[in-house]
């Protein structure tokens, strides 16, 4: 998705992980997945780097929609779709 | 004609049965050694994460690990003196573990734990906990605990904590697709 859509987007689920360095962000990504319905949208907030990289990955192997991301000044949104 | 085709099928699917049986799990199997923190901090990152991605993480605790699984607040019963002075010298517990390099006599250990709460990374005890939530397996070698002369009292509370031989970890690491020696 592109920035823009991405801004547009309204999350079902807000996690805010930005205290926690890895695994943080992940770990909370896992506990809270189970909040939300199948097809809801997930926002992950992460002032960690690796997150970037380990939300997709963990999208990829679990069978959720990774979304995409946008970055801020101090800190990054995640977003994807539980399956 | 048919009754080939069906036969063939027949036993595509017993193999196909057998395959499945002997396939690798989506397991991750960690022997935790070293007892050094740094390390120690890798593997409970590495098992955390892994329950992350729903992989079953099955831990063999051994050697200079098993003292990272002792509770400071209990104490074993029944110790010979060869015991009580491996006990005395050997860390009590996750909080007195020291970095494999660095240490600078404890100086490197209590920087990096320091510099760990700053940055919000989770702490070894910490690291535990969520372990034990997400449902880690932990498995302690027996003949460790007799070595070293650990008692089962003393060891932390972990959700079904384990006391097992070589054999278990073999048997377990065989179906693992991971295998890591920390």
């Amino acid at each position: 998705m592109t920035t823009e859509e991405l801004n547009n987007l309204t999350a079902d689920l807000v996690i805010d992980a930005r205290g926690t360095a890895c695994p943080g962000p992940l770990l909370a990504a896992k506990k809270a997945i189970g909040e939300i319905e199948s097809g809801e949208i997930m926002e992950i907030l992460s002032a960690d780097e690796g997150t970037k990289h380990d939300i997709p990955r963990w999208c990829d192997k679990i069978g959720h929609e990774y979304l995409g991301f946008t970055d801020l000044d101090s800190y990054t949104r995640l977003f994807l779709k539980k399956a | 004609m048919a009754n080939e085709i069906e036969q063939q099928v027949e036993e595509l699917g017993k193999k196909i049965k057998l395959l499945q049986k002997n396939q690798q799990k989506d397991q991750i199997s960690i022997i935790a050694f070293s007892g050094d923190l740094d390390k120690m901090l890798a593997a409970m990152i590495i098992a955390t994460g892994a329950r992350a991605m729903d992989t079953e993480v099955k831990m063999f605790f051994t050697f200079w690990g098993t003292a990272m699984l002792r509770d400071p607040k209990k104490s074993g019963k029944g110790k010979n003196v060869i015991s009580k002075m491996f006990g005395c010298m050997l860390p009590k517990g996750s909080t007195k573990l020291k970095l494999s390099k660095l240490n600078l006599c404890g100086m490197g250990t209590t920087m990096l734990k320091g510099l760990m709460k700053k940055k919000g990374v989770p702490s070894l005890e910490e690291l535990i906990n969520i372990a034990g939530e997400l449902g880690v397996e932990i498995n302690v070698c027996e003949m460790s605990m007799d070595l070293m002369g650990f008692k089962r009292e003393e060891m932390i509370d972990y959700p079904n904590l384990r006391y097992v031989g070589v054999g278990s970890y073999l048997a377990d690491a065989d179906e693992s697709r991971i295998q890591l020696f920390i």
